[in-house]
């Protein structure tokens, strides 16, 4: 019986991202004593598990946005472009005001970040849903251009900007709570309602699973694709927001530089398919904490920073060599052959789920 | 007279799918100097076996051996290699290369490794006109219409000197005269001692140009017969096997009363789809549509439901004059639309059986108002019960469902909406005799509850069994709309798209 | 008119215009300051033979569907590998460049590879790449390298005189004569048509007897081919390894060949089309900068301008050349 648990549990589709996740937490406890302790100084809450929470909310945000991109069946490259964007846009507007701590300076600066965001999702969800123009190459427009207009905002400068009360909140602490963890549930709550709640989650997974049956089944598939990319930019901004928050500047060349990389990775490893369809936003955030995780541990169990890319390379080849229902078939047809036939056996229900999983 | 030694043959091949057996046991054989044709309803395994043929798929059991020698294909090219050229049922060119180089791709002549551009469209255009084609073969072969790419493929097929010639299906998308034309190629190549695999559906187109047959069902080989031997109704009872008689028992049942008109065409029709047509659909009416793959049965369809928009004529719901310039409206008239490509244009095959029954509904909706979960699992429940769709579980992934069961799926999908007219696109089509009794008792029963319906199928009897009025279509013209009744034959209806003469 | 629509050629023609166009503009506005010469072109193959011997392999890529994003990574572990050996490990110059062009060779032969039999998305598969071999950089160093070896500083500073008085850089040299081995490669070779043949339709192509595997995964090869190539000119260029160089170039790469008119979805384009790509936006480079006052951020912006322009372009001829087919004889 409790075998047969054992291997339910092992087929859930979340099994093996929170192996992963949890074997990456259980490596850093050697190397940093105390790595699951949370405490309490000085009226903040600190340790190795909330840094973690904190410095993956851009990616976990971004992730949740493209997530609902990629579940129509498109791609949003422009993400990190548009980071950058909403960090120029807001930091320059603080950066302009004679007081930057005033409250309702730093809301209007939000309100344009966000509003930047908003626009830039709009511009590419035109181009996708309206114009039919390929996400890959709709997006990519933006990507490119995308960063040279923040370096416009910013002039080619790193604005630095001195608001540590009203706007360092954002990437800093709340009431003793790391605010960015607080806008992470606030968003994933969001998403998940917005999509479960409503039909639209159904709605955007039969677009992306098939389109066409979807246009004659009377779904006005432009209308749910303008949605996921305005959430999208809207997601990538709220990013850029926090970035710049943490930096209390704006970046323009470096702020979410690769992140739509990391974001595609963290929803891919979730389990969501490229090819659009079923999604899963639970999937993506422990994908996104996964990558952080990863990035967090290669830091402390002391290997040079610099080999992060390196590790990065590995683990997205990794990941989806073992979703490939190619590779699946080529390697393990291999192995199965001179064992047991009970393994034989058990071996095509599960290509068969993984396949569907990597469609 | 003794047989001349075969220049093919393909003895006990077997092929596995998942959750299928393709192909159990076939033999065939092929002589030189013959056109054999392949015949076999949908799913009985035609495809597969030109597929394993030319190596597209890897054969589980059995030999092929080729001029008594036995090989084996694990690629397209080894088999093109070997002298066996197919041209497929969709025509499998680049349409982005020229006409030229679509004919002679992998013989391109060349100097010192440089393609020599001139000589290659010369021998290209030489090729064509073997053919009696004419045409810039310079040009994109995307810019051509698709029965020329279809003879471009042949030629290009023709070109490679090839022993063994398959054609898949080659007829379904040329007019007349086009497939004289290629009939008169494939006369020639027999004379000169090709072996040609003939693949149609056209029953008379083989028994005009073949000379014997071999027949599949379900996988298995029923048998090979000269054409000389076999009449045409001794053929499909081959083909169909048992099935025949499963289906007796809906006979007679033409109902003559119908209510007022609900759907009126004028003059709708679209260029190079369908020529504008009248058609009036009554409350309560089955109106089957008959005619040849091609001529126009899909297309009007498609109009009235708005995924292709018209652009001539005018449709009137209801006395009122409407615009179905897209699905949505449609929809929101009353109207459905089951697709003849249950798999591109019907399911999201991993969405859940649920998920799939409640799309249309939940389309029209809208994304702001879902359907109560009470509500929906009892409607799911309802129309999983009433059609008897299997696995009876609303949580099974859609793609694992048979071929029926999918259709009943979509059937469901739009009955929960209920709909003033569904039209069902070949709904019956490879999917399994039981499945096809329950839908086509499904229509009569529709149709008594007042629902109007339009009816798609290339079976004829189908046709003449299910409908009150019968459209039949011919060269993309509604050339006659014939009330049903006891003196309505298949006989009739065949004339009727013979000769394109209105009754 | 839809003749002229439905031409492939077409986009390519207004890439051409363009460029005269912008060339023309900028010979009016800057008369005073000798824009208006010979040089000047020259100088845009001189500034950008790397981009252009990187966007020529994308094309490659391109023009059979898939897209390579590990371009500017392995430029920049060229630059890298390339000073390292030279300037720390003292290896003769003619030993490291076939070893880097080796180097890139195998990295795109394992990514087409990947692609190619557990049908991965090039998409991921070269965004690994891109990762791999810019963390490989970092691992050679984190700092920059500049290169005084002479061998190199000679080659940097070859010029070959052309009539005139103006002249080319080695570099640019280099460049043009791959730009024309790749035109012939592609219009005049078996090889080049089964390029275009998988691009139009993959699965006839494979129906057709084209080698689809052998021939994908060579022109992910050829691909890192090209970036190694352009990652050694523009160690020439640059005279250092640093790895930061060339971040982002796989995007002005696959900008370039849009803007000269290869379609991204596979199957048509040129390399000469590639060619007016890259001199546009070398234009633009060049405008910007005798502009003075407009900052080079303007660049990525115009750059990105084009890029929606030919693509909104590429869309309304894929539809006039769909809607009217030629008559049937």
């Amino acid at each position: 019986m409790t075998n047969l648990d054992w291997r339910a549990a092992t087929r859930h589709r979340l099994f093996w991202p929170v192996a992963v996740l949890v074997a990456l937490l259980l490596i850093n406890v050697p190397f940093t004593p105390g790595f699951f302790a949370i405490h309490v100084r000085a009226g903040h809450l600190y340790g190795s598990l909330v840094n973690i929470l904190i410095f993956s909310a851009p990616i976990v945000l971004v992730a949740l946005g493209m997530t609902l991109v990629i579940a129509t069946g498109g791609i949003d490259l422009s993400v990190g472009a548009v980071l950058a964007i909403a960090g120029a846009a807001s930091c320059l507007y603080i950066s302009k005001e004679t007081d930057q701590n005033s409250l309702s300076g730093v809301l209007i600066a939000v309100a344009i970040g966000l509003g930047a965001g908003l626009v830039c999702g709009a511009w590419n969800g035109w181009l996708v849903a309206g114009r039919g123009v390929q996400p890959i190459v709709a997006t990519l427009i933006l990507m490119v251009a995308g960063r040279g207009v923040a370096q416009l905002i910013t002039s080619g400068q790193i604005i630095t900007i001195n608001s540590n009360t009203p706007f360092g909140v954002i990437g800093g602490y709340w009431l003793g709570f790391p605010f960015s963890v607080l806008l992470i549930a606030v968003m994933v709550t969001l998403a998940v309602v917005l999509t479960r709640r409503t039909a639209l989650g159904l709605l955007i997974e039969s677009v992306g699973g098939n389109a066409e049956a979807s246009r004659l089944v009377g779904i006005r598939a432009r209308r749910i694709k303008l949605m996921a990319y305005i959430f999208c930019g809207l997601c990538a901004a709220l990013a850029g927001l926090i970035n710049s928050s943490n930096l209390s500047a704006a970046d323009s060349n470096n702020a979410g530089l690769w992140i739509e990389l990391d974001a595609i990775l963290a929803v891919v490893i979730g389990g969501t398919s490229l090819l659009g369809g079923r999604f899963y936003l639970g999937g993506t955030v422990i994908g996104a904490l996964i990558i952080e995780t990863l990035q967090n541990t290669i830091f402390t169990i002391g290997v040079p920073t610099q080999t992060n890319l390196v590790f990065k390379a590995v683990m997205v080849i990794f990941v989806f060599l073992l979703q490939s229902p190619a590779f699946r078939a080529k390697v393990f047809r291999r192995r199965a052959r001179p064992s047991a036939p009970a393994v034989a056996d058990a071996a095509p229900p599960a290509t068969l789920t993984t396949s569907e999983v990597g469609r | 007279m003794a047989e001349p030694q075969p220049v093919l043959e393909m003895t006990g091949i077997s092929k596995q799918f998942p959750g299928v057996r393709a192909l159990s046991g076939v033999d065939f054989r092929l002589l030189p100097g013959e056109i054999h044709a392949l015949l076999g309803e949908n799913g009985a395994g035609k495809s597969t076996l030109v597929k394993v043929l030319t190596g597209v798929y890897e054969l589980d059991e059995g030999r092929i051996s080729l001029n008594g020698a036995p090989v084996r294909f694990s690629s397209p090219l080894q088999s093109q290699q070997s002298g066996i050229s197919t041209v497929y049922q969709e025509v499998n060119l680049c349409p982005n290369l020229t006409v030229a180089e679509n004919i002679l791709l992998g013989r391109e002549p060349t100097r010192r490794g440089a393609i020599r551009w001139r000589e290659l469209r010369r021998r290209a255009a030489e090729l064509a006109a073997r053919i009696g084609l004419e045409l810039d073969v310079s040009a994109p072969l995307g810019a051509y219409p698709l029965a020329i790419q279809q003879l471009v493929a042949i030629v290009r097929a023709v070109g490679i000197d090839a022993k063994v010639l398959i054609l898949d299906e080659p007829t379904s998308s040329l007019d007349r005269d086009e497939v004289e034309r290629l009939f008169g190629v494939m006369r020639r190549l027999k004379a000169e001692g090709v072996a040609i695999l003939f693949v149609s559906h056209f029953l008379d187109q083989i028994y005009e140009v073949c000379d014997r047959m071999t027949i599949l069902r379900n996988g298995q080989l029923v048998g090979e017969y000269p054409v000389t031997e076999l009449d045409q109704v001794a053929l499909v009872q081959k083909m169909i096997g048992r099935e025949l008689g499963e289906l007796e028992a809906l006979t007679g049942h033409i109902r003559p009363a119908v209510g007022d008109p609900l759907v009126e065409t004028r003059g709708l029709g679209r260029k190079g789809a369908i020529e504008p047509f009248d058609l009036s659909i009554h409350r309560g009416e089955v109106v089957g549509l008959a005619g040849l793959l091609g001529s126009g049965r899909t297309e009007s369809a498609r109009l009235l439901f708005g995924a292709d928009g018209a652009d001539s004529g005018e449709v009137r719901i209801e006395e009122r004059k409407v615009s179905l310039d897209s699905p949505v409206a449609a929809i929101a008239h009353g109207i459905a639309f089951c697709s003849e490509n249950r798999k591109t244009e019907g399911l999201v095959p991993d969405l859940t059986v649920r998920e799939n029954i409640i799309l249309a509904l939940q389309a029209a909706r809208g994304w702001t108002r879902p359907i109560p979960a009470a509500q929906r699992d009892e409607l799911v429940a309802k129309y999983i019960t009433a059609l008897d769709v299997r696995p009876a579980n609303p949580e099974a992934k859609v793609g694992t469902l048979s071929g029926g069961n999918q259709q009943k799926v979509l059937l469901a999908r739009w009955l929960i909406t209920q709909p003033k007219l569904l039209i069902l696109d070949e709904p019956t089509r490879g999917i399994d005799v039981g499945a096809k009794a329950e839908i086509q008792k499904l229509v009569v029963s529709l149709s008594e509850e007042g629902m109007s319906l339009l009816f798609i199928s290339a079976e004829l009897e189908e046709v003449l069994r299910l409908s009150h009025t019968i459209g039949v279509l011919r060269d993309r013209r509604l050339v006659a709309q014939i009330a049903n009744g006891p003196d309505v034959t298949a006989d009739r209806i065949l004339e009727t798209i013979a000769s394109g003469a209105g009754t | 008119m839809s003749a002229l629509l439905r031409d492939k050629r077409l986009p390519v023609l207004v890439t051409a215009i363009l460029f005269i166009a912008m060339f023309a503009g900028g010979a009016s506005r800057y008369q005073n300051q000798n824009f208006l010469s010979v040089q000047v072109i020259a100088n845009l193959f001189i500034d950008n033979g790397y981009l252009l011997v990187a966007a020529i392999g994308a094309t490659f890529v391109i023009l059979t569907g898939g897209i390579d994003l590990s371009v500017g990574s392995i430029v920049g572990f060229t630059t890298m590998l390339t000073a390292w050996l030279v300037q720390q490990q003292h290896w003769p110059v003619l030993v490291v460049i076939p070893l880097v062009l080796a180097v890139g060779c195998l990295g795109g032969y394992l990514m087409g590879y990947v692609i190619h039999y557990f049908e991965i998305q090039p998409f991921i598969v070269t965004l690994a790449g891109l990762f791999l071999f810019r963390g490989l950089c970092l691992v050679i160093s984190k700092e920059s390298i500049s290169i005084d070896d002479r061998t190199i500083s000679k080659l940097a500073l070859y010029q070959v005189q052309l009539p005139g008085g103006t002249f080319l850089s080695l570099g640019a040299v280099t460049s043009l004569v791959f730009l024309a081995a790749a035109a012939f490669v592609l219009h005049y070779t078996t090889f080049g048509r089964r390029v275009y043949a998988i691009g139009g339709n993959e699965q006839s192509a494979l129906l057709m007897g084209v080698p689809v595997a052998r021939t994908k995964v060579a022109v992910y090869t050829i691909s890192g081919f090209c970036s190694a190539l352009a990652g050694l000119l523009f160690t020439l260029y640059i005279q250092s390894g640093d790895p930061l160089h060339a971040v982002g170039l796989e995007l002005d790469a696959i900008a370039a060949v849009v803007i000269g008119g290869t379609l991204l979805t596979g199957g048509a384009g040129y390399v000469v089309g590639t060619m007016l790509g890259v001199l546009v936006i070398g234009l633009i480079k060049t405008i910007i900068s005798y502009e003075g006052t407009l900052s080079s951020w303007w660049i990525k912006v115009l750059t990105g301008a084009l890029l929606l322009a030919f693509i909104l372009l590429q869309r309304v001829i894929g539809s006039r050349g769909r809607a009217a087919p030629l008559p049937a004889r």
